[in-house]
């Protein structure tokens, strides 16, 4: 069985590239589980999306222990342990990954047993045309090495039937550039074979403890608590304020900030907390005089650093 | 016919499609809401004529689902966990109107704390409503049951209401390969709503859900519901046999999986079943004699078919995704009733596990512990306490949580 994970942030496409992958697997005769995993937040937090695919019916399910595949769209989510992008890997496992940085210095920097590959993040202009998991997908059909190019373009359009015909052709012109791309490395990702019961580590369960309700009622004791979560981190493109062209009308990006991630000054100058704005850009939406504008994340601030 | 890829939500829609189902009030909660969006998007595009009211709470759109079964249309309607209990005062009361219609419950976790993920106690608090429950494993399963439902609850000798229950992200968030049947096939199972004497019309006055004082009247008609529910066994084993014999999908009220030369069994609902289901043939190939029982059917509670599943084995584990606060898994409880209440004298041991509560996943080397904790009380002659399925490193972890959330005398992050 082939065991995928796709780990991305809301709104790169994660659900959609395991989607477009479950769909291809389906069009080559294999028996398909595809489905993504995420909370109640917004744009830019962790999730993940996993595909499972077999010759035979597939009985596992939930969360994918042991990948086959790992593919992120997003390397600072590596360093996030709540992300969970390592769990799992082992000597069998690809890492593929989104970055600038080649796939040879990360399997170094994480330890990785198996090979990493890295794709290059796309540029400002494709981002804002389409989904990233366009490139992701078209990869891993080729690492997979049992999907032809023609399935990929095929599961690219039913999925994306809900966009016009030119966005959908750009997507499986990007997908199939990755697919290409991966010709050396067609068939890399073989699949793993059934978690034997014949010697497993059996879990640790413990005999819960007693504890009275002052500790064991889902109490938070104290206020703000949410401050010590870097929310920043799921921003992908960042709100910056122009203050020539800010009004200071003293509330509605402040007002309308979610997160109450924006404060205004006594001189009714706004300031944007960047370690919990998470880049939802409403503010972006509600300013009359567009005195915010967005930048990609990996630009530098002019005349600062948040 | 179509084989596709489908999520639960999408076959849960699908099914209702196919039925052909005439109104369809609606209130959105997570993670239900893609069935009406669903449903809704075939309405709007005339794929399906039917009659879609948004309604301000769960207590109104059970109540007006109700109010149109009563007067002779095919309803469904949709819901899940809070939104479930939201409208629990008018489970009871349309159950008790004998209205025959469907509803599709997505199981999620009741508050507090609260969550998105799933367990059964949201289902579990409507069992004694009045509504029959199926229970599903798979994404098939939920299409297949929305068409038996209503042959179940439409039948003169039923008359209930049934719950279909598909779990949460496991299966309304997961796709998987799903055959679509035609829509004459399915004509030719589930014919037209025939209301009998349903019918309620302003031509023809009559009251219903009458007021009764005294206590006999109201022990005769609810316990001639609990004699519906009953009848509705044997009803639906006609039904199944029907539906397989066109479908060629058999989904009996209890599944019996590798169990015939078993010695022992997981017994489980829902979805988490087929992690089970897996765990059974990777331990027959240890050459372990283990099988799974899984009741589809809740209500009525197949106890006859329960107890023949049972019999003769050496030792069973029962797997809650279900905690009856101040007694332990419901389904451990009903099982154990119904193996008190039978004949046969080779009862097997019953050891009772937890787990999956809020979505908390279970390993395959959980599956193959319980197994060994079978094989250990077989030897000791006795079933080991309730244990639930947690471990020393998920406690660690919530111990990091209390250090954020200053639970007093925490030790941050510390040891257990």
């Amino acid at each position: 069985m082939y065991r995928i994970r796709f780990h991305g942030r809301g709104g790169q496409g994660m659900k959609t590239a395991s989607r477009i992958l479950g769909r291809a697997f389906f069009l080559a005769g294999f028996e398909v589980q595809d489905a993504p995993r995420y909370g109640a937040e917004r744009r830019g937090a962790p999730l993940f999306a996993y595909v499972r695919a077999d010759t035979k019916t597939i009985n596992e399910r939930g969360v994918i222990t042991r990948p086959d595949l790992v593919a992120v769209a997003d390397d600072s989510l590596v360093g996030l342990p709540l992300a969970g992008v390592t769990q799992g890997l082992d000597k069998r496992t690809v890492l593929l990954l989104v970055s600038h940085e080649e796939g040879a210095l990360w399997r170094q920097r994480l330890n990785l047993a198996g090979v990493a590959i890295s794709l290059p993040p796309l540029a400002e202009a494709q981002a804002t045309a389409r989904f990233h998991g366009a490139e992701m997908v078209g990869a891993v059909a080729r690492l997979v090495g049992c999907i032809t190019a023609a399935q990929l373009r095929e599961a690219i359009a039913l999925e994306l039937a809900f966009l016009d015909a030119a966005e959908v052709a750009v997507h499986q012109g990007a997908a199939n550039a990755a697919y290409e791309a991966m010709a050396e490395h067609a068939g890399l990702v073989q699949p793993g074979g059934p978690i034997v019961a014949a010697d497993y580590l059996p879990p640790r369960w413990l005999d819960l403890p007693f504890e009275p309700a002052q500790v064991s009622a889902p109490v938070i004791h104290a206020p703000a608590t949410s401050v010590a979560v870097q929310t920043g981190l799921w921003r992908t493109m960042r709100p910056v304020i122009d203050y020539d062209c800010c009004n200071r009308c003293w509330w509605l990006c402040s007002t309308f900030c979610p997160e109450s991630a924006i404060t205004v000054d006594e001189d009714r100058s706004p300031t944007i907390d960047y370690d919990h704005c998470k880049g939802c850009m409403v503010c972006v939406a509600q300013c009359p005089t567009h005195a915010i504008v967005v930048q990609p994340e990996e630009e530098p601030v002019p005349g600062g650093s948040p | 016919m179509t084989r596709t890829l489908l999520t639960g939500n999408g076959a849960a829609a699908w099914g209702a499609r196919l039925a052909k189902v005439d109104y369809v009030p609606a209130f959105p909660i997570t993670p239900q809401t893609e069935i009406i969006e669903t449903l809704a998007g075939w309405i709007e595009n005339r794929a399906l004529a039917s009659r879609l009211v948004t309604m301000d709470s769960e207590h109104s759109m059970v109540t007006a689902a109700g109010a149109a079964a009563s007067t002779g249309v095919r309803v469904f309607f949709a819901t899940s966990s809070q939104g479930l209990l939201y409208g629990m005062e008018m489970l009871y009361t349309i159950a008790g109107w004998r209205a025959p219609l469907v509803m599709v419950n997505v199981s999620r976790g009741l508050s507090a704390p609260i969550t998105l993920e799933p367990d059964h106690n949201d289902v579990l608090a409507a069992r004694d409503a009045g509504f029959l429950q199926i229970h599903c494993s798979t994404c098939q399963e939920v299409l297949d049951s929305v068409l038996i439902a209503y042959r179940l609850a439409e039948d003169g000798r039923v008359r209930l209401p049934v719950l279909v229950n598909l779990d949460g992200f496991y299966l309304s968030f997961t796709r998987e390969p799903v055959v679509i049947p035609d829509q004459a096939t399915v004509d030719r199972f589930l014919p037209p709503y025939d209301p009998e004497n349903v019918a309620f019309r302003a031509d023809a006055p009559m009251s219903q859900g009458t007021a009764v004082l005294g206590g006999s009247a109201y022990s005769y008609f609810r316990y001639q519901m609990h004699l519906a529910a009953h009848k509705a066994l044997v009803v639906y084993d006609e039904i199944a046999h029907d539906f397989a014999a066109l479908f060629g999908r058999c989904h009996e009220a209890v599944e019996c999986y590798r169990c015939a030369d078993a010695d022992y069994l997981f017994v489980m609902m829902g979805s988490f079943a087929t992690k089970a289901r897996e765990a059974v043939d990777r331990l027959r190939e240890t050459g372990l004699a283990i099988g799974l029982v899984r009741p589809r059917l809740l209500r009525p509670f197949p106890a006859d078919h329960l107890r023949e599943a049972l019999a003769g084995k050496l030792a069973v584990a029962v797997i809650d995704q279900n905690l009856s606060i101040g007694h332990g898994g419901i389904l451990y409880m009903e099982l154990a009733a119904a193996l008190a209440g039978g004949r046969r004298r080779e009862t097997p041991l019953l050891t009772s596990f937890v787990g999956g509560l809020g979505g908390r996943e279970i390993g395959s080397e959980e599956f193959f512990e319980m197994a060994a904790v079978l094989q250990r009380a077989v030897q000791d002659g006795h079933p080991p306490p309730p244990r639930l399925l947690f471990t020393e490193a998920e406690l660690r972890e919530v111990r990091k949580l209390q250090g954020v959330a200053r639970a007093p005398g925490n030790k941050r992050g510390g040891g257990l």
